[in-house]
């Protein structure tokens, strides 16, 4: 018992260092999502077709194929081919954050599409294009309505980023194996990392459940 | 040819023409040819069955709706609607007040009424304030500037549409039964505020169910069936009681459902 205490104890610091990766993953990764995402969806509700048939494209691609598997692809085959020489972390972000745009642009896309069109009619009336009426009408509406999707989506890239292991970031997974084949305890080490992943969800979601509240629109029901 | 030039200068010209809409939408003709126009200062008011093509009509017009052939001009210039930079410049002088209101739902009621200012008349954020602020205030609305859309009532909040309408200075305004959404308490405040305006020389073109209102202010009346202009006249000439008409049979039975609602 004391033994398994301290085995998580020493090796705490080294794991703790190992979320800051993980963190740093999944920040990259969600930033590069919200980024291309926020585009896409633009882009598959407003685009003409040739854009549209894109992101169809794009979505199609990303969300057929297994994040296991794109990580290998990309890593060690496109990234290379592309002459890109990646870190394992840089890698691991980008794929990451280009898998998460085809899932966020389509909760950007049920957001823009739940909105009321006669905001947007009303938008163009008043002489604005239609760049304009989306930055200025549309988005910041569908932004806010995306929240809670967001949060659902920022759990699960927080849970894929433990693939990035595979790649030999060294985030918690990885760091937790790497004790744990060493010092035998296995189950304490990946009791521990289980503990960090649920931390840091529940973490996030609750920045994300207050970040709703504070830029929900008065006058709506919660 | 100095006294041509004089002739044509008095005679008065329509402010907005329009000859020859048509629109065909899901394989249904919509507006078969409407042609229409309006001096500066007049109140024309669209009647007609709903499905008549009232809405189609005023969304054309301004081209929300591009029309499948007809031309428009606004001050005798033709307006290019392919042209994105006069489509845009065009529709920022014809205010638009839609039925369900179409306010920015985001947005307080100042801020609904000052965007466009600063979004497409570029105006720095305390003028666009200030035009907001007086547009409100001759609303009514002076003390609900802070208010967002979901908490206002409806007659509120087609109040700041028309100050988001008028904040843009326009030359003419296209109303879309502003008053169908609205409860019969709230209908008086919207109606005395078109009101206000059709006195102080705005230009309007104005679809709307209200009979009264119509024979008391439109200086003509255009009814609308099947996507034709059926007639076209004063109220007194197409709405008096003893006047051989299709608007006033129209009218008539309107007039008869709401004492039966009331």
């Amino acid at each position: 018992m004391f033994d398994t205490l301290s085995a998580i104890l020493e090796a705490l610091p080294y794991l703790l260092e190992g979320a800051l990766v993980t963190v740093g993953i999944v920040i990259g990764a969600m930033g590069i999502g919200l980024i291309i995402g926020i585009h896409m969806a633009v882009g598959q509700v407003y685009g003409n077709r040739t854009v549209r048939w894109a992101v169809g494209f794009y979505v199609w691609f990303f969300r057929g194929v297994p994040v296991l598997v794109l990580l290998f692809l990309f890593y060690f085959g496109l990234f290379a081919l592309m002459g890109l020489n990646l870190s394992a972390f840089a890698a691991s972000t980008l794929v990451l954050g280009m898998t998460t745009a085809a899932y966020q642009s389509q909760i950007f896309r049920g957001a823009m599409l739940s909105l009321p069109r006669g905001q947007f009619q009303a938008a163009r009336a008043l002489g604005m294009s239609d760049l304009t009426a989306i930055i200025s009408i549309i988005l910041p509406q569908a932004l806010r309505f995306s929240i809670p999707g967001w949060s659902n989506e920022y759990s699960i890239i927080l849970k894929d980023s433990a693939l990035a292991f595979v790649l030999g970031t060294s985030e918690i997974m990885a760091r937790s194996h790497f004790v744990a084949s060493r010092t035998y305890h296995h189950l304490p080490l990946y009791i521990t990392a289980g503990c960090l992943y649920f931390i840091l969800t529940w973490l996030g979601i609750r920045a994300l459940l207050k970040l709703e509240e504070k830029v929900r629109i008065p006058g709506y029901a919660r | 040819m100095l006294a041509k030039e004089a002739m044509t200068m008095t005679q008065e010209k329509p402010i907005l023409r329009v000859e020859n809409i048509s629109k065909t939408l899901g394989g249904k003709e919509i507006l078969n040819s409407v042609s229409l126009s309006l001096n500066k200062g007049e109140l024309k008011v669209l009647i007609g069955p709903s499905g008549a093509g009232k809405s189609t009509l005023l969304q054309c017009i301004n081209f929300l709706l591009p029309p499948d052939s007809g031309r428009v001009w606004l001050d005798g210039v033709e307006i290019q609607n392919r042209r994105k930079r006069d489509l845009y410049a065009f529709r920022q002088q014809v205010g638009m007040i839609f039925q369900d209101f179409n306010l920015f739902d985001h947005l307080n009621a100042l801020d609904n009424v000052s965007i466009a200012l600063r979004k497409v008349k570029k105006m720095r954020r305390p003028e666009a304030r200030d035009r907001a602020m007086a547009e409100l205030e001759r609303v009514g609305l002076g003390d609900k500037i802070d208010l967002y859309p979901a908490e206002l009532s409806g007659g509120q909040k087609q109040r700041v549409s028309i100050a988001r309408a008028l904040a843009m200075d326009p030359k003419i305004m296209l109303l879309d039964e502003p008053t169908s959404a609205l409860d019969p308490e709230l209908i008086g405040e919207v109606l005395s505020v078109i009101h206000d305006l059709a006195h102080g020389g705005m230009t309007m073109l104005l679809a709307t169910h209200q009979i009264a209102f119509t024979r008391s202010l439109a200086n003509e009346v255009i009814f609308l069936e099947n996507g034709i202009i059926l007639e076209q006249g004063t109220p007194a000439e197409l709405l008096s009681p003893n006047a051989c008409t299709r608007s006033r049979d129209f009218c008539s039975r309107l007039d008869d459902l709401y004492k039966e609602k009331a």
